[in-house]
């Protein structure tokens, strides 16, 4: 009998995603094995262990380390992107706290599954080879599945579930067949090794194919064209604070994985993938601009919305270079907050006879709710990229990378794709200030929906005055991801 | 040798079969057991490879579990499957179409395939010796080892499926729910339990 002697992983690095883990499981028993109605403490718990992984996550002054067989990584930009991810599902869990009480459907399961879906995020975000990837991905996308169809008595609900999960396994698909072939051309699922394979000699085919499959299994996660079918229909059918949550984090999460697999596995193909990213960059901010326009809807137009800012997002990851990498982090820290108060408003959007989605039903806002509809404009003028907004530096930090990298073209079809997304974002503020005011929305609004919307609005406003501690932070995290 | 061969042509061509006669069979029923059959003849193919334990988990899982579980819902649904396929012709075209396409890429891809001198290098376990270590043991080594991580995250995987399907279909407010009350088990007595009846022969109550 022989025995075969391995020493234990260091658990240190994945301390926040153990934390999530260990967390979700005990407030799921504690739902369980609770007496009736656990819902609200449950909620409370998950926001508390948001806040102590964001805690061990800025205590972690450490370099790169992988750990559980190289399988893992944490370094600075593992952890700027966790903190993003943390913010994006924490304010939308905030969001949902009164929602799911008034929509009947205040069950403990659903912090749970946002726990665990958050968890799947950050697995993904550390991921340091295909299968790590893969898992987490799939860990992410069931529990999301399940979330668009929480509020299973409502038709769109279920719809919007079943519509995801259908695209996904659709798109898990593509994403596999993509890694097989790379595993089958390089021998190897982990990043470096692959990235070595491929730096000396020719790039077999089989690869080229590979990360083609990959690179359209991501793009779908993150709702890029020419794999944005799915967002409107899904957007529109969740309940809103599960709108929030799909509009923020996971695409963080994915865009955290795109950048992470072109930049460690395929630096050397840069010429074969930069290609793909600018044409699915130009899509999807000339798509997400020109459907927008005809939308009545506010949670498709935010679908139609989110879809045109990850191609804005992606024009600086087609720079292929450091300075672009940053571009893309600063934009989706300023695009997940403006986010995050755009949905507060729409959550507030609420008659006696319940949820409107219809942006003519904004009409005078401004005389009803002043406070509000003022952040609202505030946000809607950043989206469209409004000097001196937030809004407005992300799209200048990603601009000038592609200019540096030498896309021009990309850049100019940028620029004049956000003019034409100025159109319907100045749409609502129009209908707020001027058009003849329409039933005023129920008060008061719960404190904890006007607090993420003052936060969101401050940081909007006033990023300009002193921008320079995100800069940095994102500058260091590119820096950890490019040696 | 040549036994090996003559083997693994016979199940190879009896899979083909049988999965052809999945989708050709009229009745659901019989396709389920189509599949069946496709699996225990894969899982045969497995054993001609030395894979002894996936051919195994292919009969248990698969055979046992997925399979049996189909059977059971196609003969519990009434569905009307001639009328499900009535439209199969006008997809035919698109459909041989992607088909055709993905038939011709995976030919290039196949045909560029060359083992690179590296590749040997940046294996993550070699495969040991099947006379030294069995199947079971060699995977049992790494899963719990190396990959400890991901079967991990396999696990939470299975949770999530767990708790969506619970949420997705429980009710607990629904009157026909049956609870087990075990207080109620161990409390039931002999009087109310078991009933005297005489039976006449031939009659049946």
């Amino acid at each position: 009998m022989e025995h075969v002697i391995t020493t234990l992983p260091a658990f240190g690095p994945a301390m926040p995603e153990i934390l999530l883990g260990i967390g979700a499981i005990v407030l799921l028993m504690f739902g369980a094995y609770g007496r009736e109605n656990e819902t609200r403490i449950v909620l409370i718990g998950a926001i508390i262990l948001f806040l102590v992984a964001a805690l061990v996550i800025l205590g972690d002054e450490a370099g790169r380390v992988e750990t559980f067989g190289g399988m893992f990584v944490s370094d600075a930009f593992t952890r700027f992107m966790k903190l993003l991810i943390l913010f994006g599902s924490g304010t939308a869990m905030m969001m949902s706290h009164s929602f799911i009480k008034q929509e009947g459907m205040e069950r403990f399961e659903f912090p749970v599954l946002m726990i665990l879906a958050t968890l799947g995020m950050f697995m993904m975000v550390s991921a340091n080879g295909l299968m790590a990837v893969y898992l987490g991905l799939e860990l992410q996308s069931l529990a999301l599945y399940v979330i668009a169809a929480f509020n299973r008595d409502n038709a769109r609900s279920s719809e919007a579930g079943l519509k995801y999960f259908v695209l996904g396994a659709l798109s898990s698909g593509m994403l596999l067949y993509g890694m097989s072939l790379v595993y089958g051309f390089t021998g190897t699922v982990a990043f470096e090794p692959i990235a070595n394979l491929l730096a000396n000699g020719e790039t077999p085919i089989g690869v080229v194919f590979g990360l083609v499959f990959i690179l359209a299994g991501l793009a779908f996660k993150i709702s890029a064209v020419p794999f944005h079918m799915w967002t409107p229909d899904v957007y529109e059918g969740a309940p809103t604070p599960v709108t929030a949550f799909f509009a923020g984090a996971p695409k963080v999460a994915a865009m955290a994985l795109i950048i992470r697999i072109l930049f460690t596995a395929f630096p050397t193909m840069l010429a074969e993938w930069q290609q793909i990213v600018v044409f699915v960059a130009i899509a999807s901010m000339v798509l997400g601009a020109f459907a927008a326009i005809g939308q009545n809807n506010i949670k498709r137009l935010m679908a139609y919305s989110s879809i045109a800012h990850m191609g804005f997002a992606m024009v600086g990851l087609a720079a292929g270079t450091e300075t672009g990498v940053r571009g893309v982090l600063i934009y989706l820290v300023i695009y997940v907050v403006m986010n995050a108060g755009v949905f507060c408003c729409i959550l507030l959007m609420r008659r006696k006879e319940g949820m409107v989605e219809s942006i003519d039903d904004l009409a005078g806002l401004s005389r009803n709710q002043p406070m509000i509809a003022f952040a609202l404009a505030m946000l809607m003028f950043s989206l469209a990229g409004v000097p001196p907004l937030a809004g407005f530096f992300g799209k200048f930090y990603v601009f000038m990378a592609a200019v540096q990298a030498g896309l021009w073209p990309l850049a100019i079809i940028g620029v004049l794709s956000s003019v034409v997304g100025a159109f319907y974002y100045l749409r609502i503020v129009k209908i707020m200030y001027f058009d003849e005011p329409a039933e005023a929305f129920v008060k008061p609004v719960p404190g904890e929906i006007n607090a993420i919307l003052t936060v969101s609005g401050i940081f909007t406003m006033f990023f300009f005055i002193y921008p320079a501690p995100l800069l940095v932070a994102a500058q260091y995290a590119a820096a950890a991801l490019t040696p | 040798m040549i036994a090996t061969a003559i083997a693994f042509y016979v199940f190879a061509s009896i899979t083909i079969a049988a999965g052809f006669m999945v989708i050709a069979s009229r009745n659901p029923v019989h396709s389920v057991l189509f599949l069946i059959l496709a699996f225990f003849n894969a899982a045969a193919l497995f054993v001609l490879m030395g894979a002894e334990f996936l051919a195994l988990i292919l009969v248990i899982v698969y055979v046992g579990a997925v399979a049996v579980l189909f059977l059971f819902v196609v003969m519990m649904l009434d569905v009307d499957f001639a009328e499900m396929r009535e439209g199969i012709l006008q997809y035919m075209p698109v459909g041989a179409l992607v088909g055709i396409m993905l038939l011709i890429e995976l030919g290039l891809v196949l045909g560029a395939w060359v083992i690179s001198p590296e590749a040997g290098a940046s294996m993550a376990a070699p495969m040991p010796d099947i006379g030294q270590v069995e199947n079971t043991r060699a995977l049992g080594r790494l899963i719990y080892t190396q990959y400890a991580y991901l079967f991990q995250t396999a696990g939470l995987i299975l949770l999530v499926a767990m708790i969506g399907a619970i949420v997705l279909t429980l009710r607990p407010k629904n009157p026909r729910l049956k609870r087990q009350v075990i207080a109620d088990q161990v409390g039931r007595t002999r009087a109310e339990a078991v009933e005297m009846r005489d039976v006449e022969p031939g009659q049946g109550l």
